[in-house]
Formats: structure tokens, C-alpha cells, sequence
């Protein structure tokens, strides 16, 4: 695999790879959950071949998804630790939501907002995967009383739809930052680019010359 | 069960619409289940094995009389014994038919998501539709009695239909017929409240004190009642609900939640299209490759550019 000259790496294949089985399971996920969570959405349900088929392969998705994401946070984790320049940079929102970002601190492999969603989705995906197992009536009923079975399925719906509100953050953000899209699907991004949006990760490459994007690349200047 | 009556539904599941109910004039039906009348003999049981066709699966003696042990796919009505020693120490023998409540409000048909999978007739009897049926098990959570089962073989719920194949066409449910003692009674549901009042004065009369109509409001009251000589405390009998109702935390899931959810996911997408609207996309500018190729390139004092480190990675 490679990459065009004179662009940096910004997500390896297998983060790639990682990534849009998530990105597919999630969208399976939403589409099956929803319709069975409000009666105008039970159209969806033909998505997968009518209610019996949605109810017995949305649980299915969910198993592949947590999998999946515990993958994601083996290789994100450690760019996504918070620091104090994370605080900084979200007194500044303001003005990194209108595109106009001088006087913004400057970020490093991820941003505040990134690393937001990467921890939110850290904390929804096991609840929601646990709440899941508890309503999978096919093969989990007989260990959960009714009554945890309702508290579950109420936490599990709710926690659905931050997901969801994130989920669609994530998204957008990816289309308004232009480039972001290619990172994930062709892998690389531009110098600019990156000094635009990620100038303390591209400092440290730079410094470095570490061959991006191992976890942490360029964190040896901090020592 | 059976989906007969499409034109009196009053309540239909998972459906925002109003479900078709123009032969709205139907009396409301009950059954009337005396306990104090009631021998234990399972005649009913056998009544709705025989007229709904079905045959649990031979159990084990659990050291009760309670035969199956549970309600079940197919057993949608069950005899439940109960040994009570009253305060003068003599033995009470409880025995109650349990079995579908037929809520005035259900619990199952609030809870549903499948359209039309749960139904609710002008005559008040709800009615499982299995073609609908998409075998999630959100009615176990919905009833507060604790009745529909979901078989593992077809992924179906299932449960007493209070016979309405053949209420439907002026028959009394198979169990109200076969009861050999008259303890099962079925009428209107006004007819049925007379009734048991004056099952309950007599049973006064005789005693119990505490003998009352057990038609919980916690529900909207149910369209099968029972007389209990302890109405006081309804959970002597094989735990039975002292004030059923539909559980708060399904309130919250099949109420506030569903609109509240899709709105605020509505809201976030709108936030972002108004986002792109206002703000447009953030690109990257000429002057941000210029920086960037200064910062990669432009070293005057020799140290190694990042080009000098990099591969062709991978």
C-alpha cells in the first residue's frame, strides 16, 4: 500500500479497515434499532427482510460493533488521552465553528471535540452492548428479571440516541472539515492539511520524523 | 391470535394512527373469575388446550399442584395453588386461574413495536396478532402480570385470547364453558361487576370481611376480574398484583423518550446542515501548504526535513 508523495499518513490500513466495520456496523445498528424504536421508522425494518429478521440480526451487528470499537480504542487510545490544551481549545469553540481559527491552540493528532466523541462512544458502546445483552430475549431472558429487563431497555434506547447525536456530530464534522473523509477512506492527508487543523501533531512528525501514524507518534518531544 | 375483527379496533400497537373503529358500539366484555367458587379441577385448562390446540410439552412434578408448573407458549391459562394458613390457623386452599388480565390500558400493547402485532377490540379483549409478531419480548416488559410468553421455536409471543374466535361469533370463552362449578362467568362487563358484587356481599356475608372485586384501575381496570375472599391482600393468591400498572420506566421509554429521542436526533442533523449553511466547509488555504511546506522543508540549518525520513510507507 502506498500513498501519494509528499502526503502524510494519518490512518494505517488496519485503523482504516478497523474503522468501517465500525462505521457499517453502526449505520446497520441505527437503521434496525430505530425501527423498532418508533413506529414511523418500522418501515426500515424491510432494510433487513421485514421484524423477525431485524429483531434477530440487530443484537448480531451489536456483537460485531463492540468487538470492533474495542478495537478502535486499542489504536486511538493513547492520541485521545485529555490534556489541559484541550480545555483551551474549548473556550475557543466559538470561533473554531465559524472557520476562524487564529488565536485557537493548536492541536495535536486529535482535537477536543475528536476526542469527545472517542470517549463518549467508549462509554455508550459497552452500555449499550450490556443493556443489549439483557433485552436479547432469544438468548438472554431467563438470566434478567423482568424488571431489569425494563430498566435495560430504557437505558439502552437512551443511550441509543446520544449515540446516534454523536454519531451524526462525528459525521458532519468529517464533511466540514474537508480532507477529513480521505484520511479515513484513502488514508493520507496533506501537509496543509495538517498544519491547518493538526499543527502540533505535524510539529512533532516533523521534528521527529516519525513515520506516522503510530499511536503516540512525535510524544517523544514531550519527554 | 386471530386477526378477525379488523373493523373494531380501538387500540393497535405501534401505530400513530387511528387503528379503524367504526363498529365502536360493541359492548365491553369480562370474565368473571370466582375464586371462591373455584375447585381446582383444570377443566378449563383442558377447555383451552382443546379449543386452541395446544399441547405443552409433558413436565416434571414440581411438589405443587400447579400443573405445568408455569404458563407457557402454550399454556395460556394456568390453575395456581396456593396453601394459606388464616389467622384462626385453619388451612385456606387459594386457587387461582391465571392467565391474560386483558387490561383496559395493556402494558404489551404499549410496549409493542410491531404494528398490529398486539390489538385491542371495541369489547376490550386483547389480542396477540402472530403474523405481526416480530418475537422481541417488549410485552414481557410491558405486562404487569406477567403473562406473555415468547416461544423460542418461532419467535412468537403468545398468550390467552380470551377465546376471541369465538366471543367474536356470541360464544362464551372455552374455559367459562367447561367450568363445571360456575366459577368462571362471562357477560358484559357491566353485568359481570354486578355479579361479582353480589358474590361479594354474600361472601361478607359468610365471613370474609375483606371480599371484594379485584378490577385493578391501576390498569383501567381489566376486562377479567376476579372475587377474592381476601381482596385485601391480592398477593396471597400466587402473588398476584396488589395495584398493577404499566412500570414507570416503560412510561418513560414508550412515552417521553420516543418523540424526545427523534427530535433531539432531528435537531443535531439540523444543527449541522444549518452549520454548513452558516459556516460552509473548512478548507485548507494556500498560505496553510506554504506554512506547512516551510515547516517541512524549510530547514537552514541542515537537520533532516521529514522527507528525508519518510518511506514510501507501508
Amino acid at each position: 500500500m502506498s500513498y501519494p508523495a509528499g502526503t502524510i499518513v494519518r490512518n494505517n490500513t488496519a485503523a482504516r479497515i478497523n474503522h468501517w466495520i465500525t462505521g457499517g456496523c453502526f449505520t446497520l445498528l441505527v437503521l434496525s434499532g430505530l425501527s423498532m424504536f418508533h413506529p414511523m421508522l418500522f418501515f426500515l425494518s424491510e432494510l433487513f427482510g421485514g421484524g423477525q429478521w431485524t429483531r434477530a440480526v440487530h443484537p448480531w451487528f451489536g456483537v460485531l460493533l463492540t468487538v470492533s470499537y474495542a478495537g478502535l480504542i486499542v489504536q486511538f487510545w493513547r492520541d485521545n488521552l485529555w490534556s489541559w490544551d484541550d480545555i483551551a481549545w474549548m473556550a475557543k469553540i466559538d470561533r473554531v465553528l465559524l472557520n476562524e481559527e487564529e488565536g485557537v491552540p493548536e492541536v495535536a493528532r486529535f482535537n477536543a471535540g475528536q476526542k469527545f466523541v472517542f470517549w463518549s462512544m467508549a462509554l455508550l458502546v459497552p452500555v449499550l452492548f450490556f443493556t443489549g445483552l439483557g433485552i436479547w430475549e432469544v438468548y438472554f431472558a431467563a438470566f434478567t428479571s423482568i424488571e431489569q429487563q425494563r430498566i435495560a431497555v430504557l437505558i439502552h434506547s437512551l443511550a441509543a440516541v446520544a449515540a446516534i447525536m454523536i454519531w451524526i456530530v462525528h459525521v458532519y464534522a468529517a464533511i466540514w472539515v474537508q480532507g477529513s473523509v480521505k484520511a479515513m477512506t484513502q488514508g493520507y492527508v496533506t501537509p496543509g492539511w495538517a498544519w491547518r487543523h493538526h499543527r502540533k501533531w505535524l510539529r512533532r512528525l516533523a521534528a521527529t520524523g516519525s513515520n506516522p501514524p503510530a499511536p503516540g507518534a512525535g510524544t517523544e518531544l514531550r519527554r | 391470535m386471530a386477526d378477525l375483527q379488523s373493523q373494531d379496533y380501538i387500540r393497535r400497537s405501534a401505530s400513530t394512527l387511528t387503528p379503524p373503529s367504526v363498529r365502536n358500539h360493541d359492548q365491553e366484555v369480562a370474565k368473571l373469575i370466582d375464586v371462591s367458587r373455584c375447585i381446582g379441577c383444570k377443566a378449563c385448562q383442558s377447555a383451552c388446550m382443546e379449543w386452541n390446540n395446544l399441547r405443552p410439552e409433558i413436565g416434571h412434578f414440581e411438589g405443587a399442584y400447579d400443573n405445568p408448573a408455569d404458563l407457557g407458549p402454550s399454556v395460556w391459562t394456568l390453575m395456581r395453588f396456593t396453601e394459606h394458613e388464616n389467622e384462626e390457623k385453619n388451612l385456606e386452599w387459594l386457587i387461582r386461574k391465571d392467565g391474560c388480565m386483558h387490561c383496559e390500558d395493556p402494558g404489551c400493547l404499549k410496549a409493542c413495536p410491531a404494528p398490529g402485532a398486539i390489538v385491542q377490540y371495541a369489547n376490550g379483549i386483547v389480542d396477540f396478532v402472530s403474523e405481526n409478531c416480530i418475537g422481541c419480548g417488549y410485552c414481557v416488559k410491558g405486562c404487569p402480570f406477567d403473562i406473555p410468553r415468547v416461544n423460542p421455536v418461532d419467535h412468537k409471543s403468545y398468550k390467552c385470547t380470551l377465546c376471541s374466535d369465538r366471543v367474536g361469533v356470541g360464544l362464551e370463552p372455552a374455559c367459562v364453558k367447561a367450568c363445571p362449578t360456575g366459577a368462571i362467568m362471562f357477560g358484559s362487563k357491566a353485568d359481570m361487576t354486578d355479579w361479582g358484587g353480589e358474590r361479594v356481599e354474600e361472601l361478607k356475608s359468610r365471613g370474609f370481611a375483606n371480599a371484594g372485586l379485584y378490577d385493578p384501575q391501576g390498569v383501567g381496570g381489566t376486562h377479567v376480574m376476579y372475587v377474592l375472599h381476601h381482596a385485601d391482600k391480592p398477593s396471597l393468591y400466587a402473588g398476584l398484583p396488589e395495584n398493577p400498572r404499566i412500570s414507570s420506566f416503560v412510561g418513560l421509554w414508550k412515552g417521553i423518550a420516543k418523540p424526545l429521542g427523534l427530535a433531539a436526533i432531528g435537531f443535531t442533523a439540523l444543527a449541522g446542515f444549518f452549520h454548513w449553511i452558516v459556516a460552509g466547509p473548512n478548507e485548507v488555504q494556500p498560505e496553510d501548504d506554504l506554512e506547512a511546506d516551510h515547516l517541512l522543508h524549510g530547514h537552514d540549518d541542515g537537520t533532516p526535513g521529514f522527507d528525508d525520513h519518510r518511506d514510501a510507507a507501508e
